[in-house]
């Protein structure tokens, strides 16, 4: 099957700036992808490259198979939903749900069925006579959506869809995006900051950092399996552990990371052993609380229940974990 | 402690009655924009809005064919004589000028000023505003005189047409009627040119201003859904600067409404409205006359932000 995109040895640079360097990436039709990884490390560029704000400087870009270079963005069949959503603040919403139709020439009544469909499925019916300067952020978020599903595109791409709502707002939407995706069965390609949007979403997640892809994989393997301290540190949080630390262990002298909910911790009852050591600070989080350990100069975090027995501050307490919970990195970096 | 600090929880006033006073227009803040506003409010409403109101007056006095005299009883009579033909040409004439040179000076000035809104930056920039600009550091009098002499038959323009051999092309030009004449210099072709060019920083400013403040996803939106550049100009571009464009052609149109020195030099003697006012009021003393000539033009610009904003022109702000 060909993929709904692939890259080969793709590059952007802007100057010396390498915005994006040799980077090789397939995602399959009807999937959800989500680009995750810190600002600047390339993701939204890797998205203009493929809806066509944006030239490789090297480097091939594969839509459904065809080789896209040269082809400006009004020729290819994907649509975008912006950052801060880009409606056109002198059209209603109705119109701007129907601009690509009506550039399309289609016939009046055509489009507006279209678009009041389109409208319905992310539940603004009857707001097609409001300017986009009347609506909250979440429902622009929608008219955004809908125009850019109203053309059924091949791969919808969305560039932080979901940044400027707040937290209530954007948890109903990830819900609602997710159910829009396998309804219309178009493949998604979601860039996000927000390890927890890409976890929660994404049938498969792509780890950006410094312009190359660090590692892709359903979102279970890349928390559970990261393979380097970067993923390891960015999605989720991790101890990582050092090499002598782990041959101690499970005997392999090398780099490891560590969830800190796989940490269980004990009041130690008297015999110090290599896994024993001080609660330096505590927060309470609701529903766990996050202890700091310092296991004999060996800093590391625990995430335990909040409602079972809390040691204090001060307390010698010590720690087990599962031996396959240490998950092995490939470098130190 | 050192001295310097506070001993209270309230900083004392370190400025006498100065202060008291900035004190209390922090609590009545409404009070210091009024007396910011009052000497605006007073040159507006009673210098300028005052003599407005004079000036109507005076349109509906009318003058005593045989003495000479202006009759100060209210009548429409003067403004029934705007519609005897030599007055009327001279309003068509003129309306006919102010809307092509509106329309040609958007045309022209529309993609510079996209080209300065969307690619200058720096020091680019700068040389733009500068190259808008400077003409508008000389005296209007002396560009005027210039081009009289550029467009002149002796001038470098009928120079350089005869040193590419393009004589004959300027001559079918001239030979044109209404638009021709004797020379650039004293024709309608002259005048639009002279008027293009004096008023074109006032159409240029306005759209740049209104194109940068157009944010470029727009159009990259615009593409996204199928745009070709094309229709991006023309479905989102265009309609979000016409409010620039539409300011820019306020300038323009009422400038060359209203001017009476440009027609006067460089064309073909035939009056303007400016100039209607200008004789008017000043040999044949017909003051009333005068008067309501000067309203045709504010009448005209009513009409056109009316139909302007009827189309729609102002939605976008």
């Amino acid at each position: 099957m060909t993929a709904a995109v692939s890259l080969q040895k793709v590059s952007r640079h802007f100057g010396a700036v390498r915005a994006m360097d040799s980077v090789d990436l397939e995602v399959a039709e009807g999937e959800f992808f989500a680009m995750l990884g810190p600002s600047g490390s390339g993701k939204t560029t890797c998205l203009r490259l493929i809806a066509g704000f944006e030239q490789p400087t090297s480097g091939t870009v594969r839509i459904f198979g065809e080789a896209v270079e040269g082809v400006p963005p009004y020729r290819r069949n994907v649509n975008t939903v912006f950052q801060d959503y880009a409606l056109f603040p002198h059209l209603n919403v109705r119109d701007n749900v129907a601009f690509a139709l009506m550039l399309r020439k289609v016939d009046k009544p055509e489009r507006y069925r279209a678009a009041e469909a389109a409208l319905e499925m992310v539940e603004l019916s009857g707001y097609g006579d409001r300017k986009p300067g009347q609506l909250s952020g979440g429902q622009r978020q929608r008219v955004a959506l809908a125009r850019a599903i109203v053309n059924k595109p091949k791969v919808l791409l969305l560039d932080e869809p979901l940044g400027a709502l707040d937290l209530k707002l954007r948890e109903q939407m990830q819900e609602e995006l997710k159910a829009l995706q396998r309804t219309l069965g178009i493949t998604f390609i979601f860039v996000t900051h927000d390890q927890g949007e890409a976890l929660s979403m994404a049938d498969r997640v792509a780890v950006f950092n410094a312009g190359g892809i660090m590692q892709v994989g359903t979102p279970e393997e890349i928390y559970r399996r990261p393979r380097t301290r970067f993923v390891a540190d960015f999605v989720g949080s991790a101890n990582i552990m050092p090499p002598d630390f782990v041959q101690s262990v499970i005997g392999v002298a090398r780099w490891a990371s560590l969830r800190p909910e796989s940490i269980h911790v004990i009041r130690a009852d008297g015999g110090a052993s290599a896994l024993t050591g001080l609660v330096t600070s505590k927060s309470y989080m609701g529903s766990t609380t996050r202890l700091a350990i310092d296991l004999k100069g060996l800093k590391l975090h625990a995430v335990v229940p909040a409602t079972g027995a809390v040691p204090d501050e001060g307390e010698a307490v010590t720690i087990g974990f599962a031996k396959d919970a240490l998950n092995l990195l490939e470098s130190e970096a | 402690m050192t001295s310097l600090a506070a001993t209270g929880a309230i900083l004392p006033n370190r400025r006498g009655w100065l202060g008291a006073v900035s004190d209390h227009f922090w609590r009545k803040p409404g009070l210091l924009i009024f007396l910011m506003l009052l000497p605006a409010l007073l040159w507006l409403g009673i210098v300028y809005l005052g003599s407005l109101l004079a000036l109507l007056l005076q349109s509906f006095f009318s003058i005593d064919e045989f003495s000479g005299l202006i009759r100060h009883e209210l009548t429409l009579k003067t403004y029934g004589e705007l519609f005897k033909p030599q007055n009327l040409d001279i309003i068509v004439r003129t309306s006919l000028m102010a809307g092509i040179v509106t329309l040609a000076s958007a045309v022209i000035a529309f993609p510079i000023a996209y080209m300065a809104a969307r690619y200058a930056r720096g020091k680019w920039k700068a040389l733009f505003y500068l190259g808008i600009m400077l003409p508008l550091w000389a005296s209007y009098l002396v560009k005027v005189y210039a081009w009289k002499l550029i467009l002149a038959k002796e001038g470098i323009l009928n120079w350089l047409f005869e040193k590419l051999g393009l004589t004959w092309l300027l001559e079918a030009w001239l030979a044109l009627p209404v638009i021709g004449g004797n020379s650039l210099s004293i024709s309608y072709t002259g005048t639009f040119l002279v008027f293009l060019y004096v008023w074109m920083p006032f159409m240029i400013l306005p759209i740049q201003a209104a194109i940068e403040r157009v944010p470029t996803n727009l159009l990259d939106a615009a593409a996204d859904l199928g745009a070709t550049p094309r229709q991006s100009f023309w479905k989102v571009l265009f309609p979000l600067a016409l409010p620039g464009v539409i300011a820019g052609s306020i300038f323009t149109f009422s400038l060359t409404l209203g001017d009476y020195i440009i027609p006067q030099i460089v064309g073909n003697s035939q009056f303007f409205i400016g100039q209607a006012v200008y004789s008017h009021q000043g040999t044949a003393g017909n003051i009333p006359l005068a008067a309501a000539f000067t309203v045709v033009p504010i009448l005209i610009m009513g009409v056109y932000l009316w139909l302007a904003k009827r189309a729609g022109a102002f939605d976008a702000l």
